[in-house]
């Protein structure tokens, strides 16, 4: 069972898809490295150049951050990232237990259904909460001096610290499960692969279910 | 493959010259010098400071004199308000100018250190230091303008000395101080009354770097190695520099001169001569103003919760050493019936008969706490708690305070006596000759602090006892070179943190919280045993990459 031939070349990534996933990949190592050593969890760079950097990628990736939602809502490619429990089980059940026995993935990907509701879950998750809240406490920290001015003096640092904090780890958490996954592939480089050429080698066509397909705007 | 489309491209410049635009301003700039010092250069350009008279032309200095006050008298011939202005100052009463004489706040009051302790019943050699002719008593008069020293403060040739223990006269004749063994000889009157001037760093120096005895003995930002420092030790006194006399910044109108008396801050306003040009000089602020730091640089942010001195006094007396322990306790010590003293590695001594123990550093870190420019003190009337190190005085501030900063404070420690029954610090007399009842002529220690209290006008019951107490001076000379302020791990770091014993506040890099760092690394390892478990079981179950192929 599983064994398909039926394979296709697929274009699932556009260019621009692409250089925010490698970007984000870059600032969020970088912000990883400094922002430990500025909670002081390591030294290495230096406290003065470990802020400098966080300070500089950080506010970096806040405006960047505004190019991508302004592109996920235009494109509508936010359709990618709504939830479902369709097939979850499926997909928990596959990585649980059929992957060992080399079952084919229950959802394949396709390029308007480019997320697993596995992945759905998981990004929806990233992007709409976990990053938005690194961007809202990296960004209060770094105007805490400010606070007076924008009438946030009662706010605890610690507390916006220590959140920021929890999310680094949670997100630090998150890339090594993301780069083990990423091997899960049918291949183990194949997805990798499709993020750098946006092209992926993807099975079985047929089995792409319509409510998974991206639905046009109106 | 797909062609590259306008769009794409659109997105990815914008979204990249945005990144480099937004945050390159803390890299702009770096040729330029930082506004605060440019701003203070162009304040102080003019080191030429005109005067209109010429002393030595005056005919009533060609007089002969053969006393100091004398000299006061011609001097007040034509500066008629001087000495009634003088009268009114800190350097004459000795006693906190803003608080009722009658609380005796000062000197002459009631306030006590834990150096010498306090002048009473050791007037003659206390005074030696005052600023006038003959407080030898309680019965000196603080009302006569003749008994006002205008040399001490004003004559130019370096060659009028007070004698060491004449309760602030020179000496009539060739004497010899036996604390010494120095020769002091009377001042060639005409000669220093006609050199008069503004005060130098010399003037200034022969008190204030000399405080308590000895050089470096009190403040630790203040020494004779600031009568010719070179930029190194002091950026605006450098004789390689600026340098600046102690009144360039000491800014005085009417004899008052600028500075911190007791719980009056030197300064009431943070303000800079580009608010008020009239604005006394004596806060950082006043030249370098409140943002001095190059725009976008990290240290402009901490000006409102840090002192500039914190960071640019890296340590103070770095080149002589001074005083950090005074043990009282152990003074009266004798080998073979006689007194004696003991000197240590640093050249100072580590002993004295008649003193006790000492401890001396060189290039000391100061220690850091909220100040808001005001220091209290508690005085000999007060009650102590003899169970605890007494605090004898304080930096006043907290975190909370808008015109509070952390600033660098050199703290003296030591042991000194106490009254076993009224809970008070007790004062000795220690100067006086054999039979006075002086601690340093009968080695009595009980007729010491009769004669001491007695003279203060306290009560002692007989009954006395050493306590450890502390004793701070705020730190703000001896800026360095802005290459050899502190670097931000100092402070911001989890080991070594020169605020470590701050709190209350979250401080990056040296806080963080048990609980989260605990379960952040649970959350990062267990993810990581988790793949690593799932990656073995591909690998023995399958061999291949989860899929079965051909």
């Amino acid at each position: 069972m599983g064994v398909n031939n039926n394979l296709k070349n697929m274009y699932l990534y556009t260019r621009f898809e692409r250089f925010w996933h490698w970007l984000q990949t870059v600032l969020i190592i970088i912000l990883l490295i400094t922002g430990f050593e500025t909670n002081g969890l390591y030294t290495s760079w230096g406290f003065e150049n470990a802020v400098a950097v966080h300070n500089f990628v950080g506010i970096s990736w806040l405006i960047a951050f505004a190019f991508f939602v302004f592109w996920i809502f235009t494109t509508g490619e936010w359709r990618q990232y709504v939830p479902t429990t369709k097939k979850m089980l499926l997909v928990v059940r596959y990585y649980l237990h059929g992957i060992f026995r080399g079952e084919p993935h229950p959802v394949p990907k396709r390029k308007d259904a480019k997320h697993n509701p596995l992945q759905r879950l998981t990004y929806l998750s990233l992007a709409a909460i976990l990053l938005p809240v690194q961007m809202v406490t990296g960004f209060l920290y770094w105007g805490y001096n400010s606070w007076n001015a924008w009438g946030l003096s009662g706010f605890s640092l610690k507390a916006v610290a220590m959140v920021h904090l929890a999310g680094a780890f949670a997100i630090l958490s998150f890339v090594i499960v993301h780069i083990y996954m990423i091997t899960t592939g049918r291949t183990l480089f194949a997805h990798t692969r499709a993020m750098i050429t946006g092209w992926e080698e993807v099975e079985d066509v047929a089995s792409v279910e319509d409510w998974e397909v991206k639905t046009k705007a109106a | 493959m797909k062609r590259l489309s306008f769009k794409d491209c659109f997105h990815c410049s914008l979204a990249f010259g945005l990144l480099f635009f937004a945050s390159s301003e803390s890299f702009a700039d770096q040729a330029e010098q930082a506004p605060g010092r440019t701003m203070a250069r162009q304040a102080t350009k003019t080191t030429q400071i005109w005067i209109t008279t010429d002393h030595s032309k005056h005919e009533i200095l060609q007089q002969a004199f053969t006393s100091g006050p004398e000299v006061t008298k011609a001097c007040l011939a034509c500066h008629s308000e001087a000495a009634a202005q003088f009268h009114k100052t800190i350097h004459w009463t000795w006693l906190d100018p803003n608080v009722d004489p009658q609380e005796r706040i000062g000197k002459a009051g009631l306030s006590v250190n834990n150096f010498c302790i306090s002048i009473h019943g050791n007037e003659p050699r206390c005074t030696s230091c005052h600023a006038g002719y003959g407080w030898a008593d309680k019965s000196f008069d603080f009302a006569d303008p003749t008994k006002v020293d205008c040399l001490v403060c004003h004559e130019q040739t370096g060659t009028y000395q007070k004698f060491p223990a004449g309760a602030g006269n020179p000496v009539p004749e060739p004497t010899v101080f036996k604390g010494n063994g120095k020769e002091y000889f009377p001042p060639d009157w005409n000669k220093v009354a006609q050199s008069v001037g503004r005060p130098t760093r010399k003037n200034c120096g022969v008190c204030h770097f000399l405080g308590g005895g000895g050089d470096a003995v009190k403040h630790g930002d203040l020494d004779t190695s600031l009568m010719k420092p070179d930029k190194q030790l002091d950026v605006h006194m450098g004789v390689d520099g600026q340098n600046f006399d102690c009144v360039r910044c000491h800014s005085t109108t009417l004899h008052n001169i600028a500075g911190r008396t007791y719980s009056t801050p030197a300064a009431m306003e943070r303000k800079s001569l580009v608010e008020d040009d009239l604005v006394s000089k004596i806060t950082c602020e006043s030249c370098h103003t409140s943002r001095p730091h190059k725009p976008g640089e990290k240290p402009n942010d901490h000006t409102d919760k840090v002192a500039c001195q914190s960071c640019h006094i890296p340590e103070f007396a770095r080149v002589n050493p001074t005083k950090l322990w005074w043990d009282w306790s152990q003074a009266g010590k004798k080998k073979d019936g006689k007194p004696y003293a003991v000197k240590g590695p640093l050249g100072k001594p580590v002993y004295d008969s008649k003193k006790g123990d000492f401890l001396w550093a060189k290039s000391v870190k100061p220690e850091y706490f909220w100040y808001n420019g005001s220091i209290n003190a508690i005085t000999a009337k007060d009650m102590i708690n003899p169970g605890q190190t007494v605090q004898i005085n304080w930096p006043v501030g907290n975190q909370a305070d808008q015109n509070s900063r952390i600033a660098p404070f050199k703290v003296h420690r030591g042991k000194q006596p106490y009254d076993k029954i009224n809970k008070t610090l007790l004062i000795a007399r220690l100067f006086g000759k054999k039979g006075s009842g002086a601690y340093w002529g009968d080695w009595d220690w009980k007729t010491a602090f009769t004669s001491g209290m007695e003279k203060a006008g306290l009560n002692f019951s007989g009954e006395f006892d050493w306590v450890e107490t502390s004793y701070v001076f705020p730190i703000t000379h001896m800026v360095a070179p802005k290459a050899k302020s502190l670097t931000c791990t100092e402070c911001h770091s989890k080991t070594n943190s020169r605020l470590a014993n701050l709190t209350g506040f979250y401080m990056p890099g040296r806080d963080g919280s048990k609980v989260i760092t605990f379960a952040g690394w649970a959350t990062v390892f267990g993810s990581l045993a988790g793949v690593l478990v799932h990656a073995l079981g591909r690998i023995f179950t399958n061999g291949r990459n989860g899929r079965k192929e051909k």
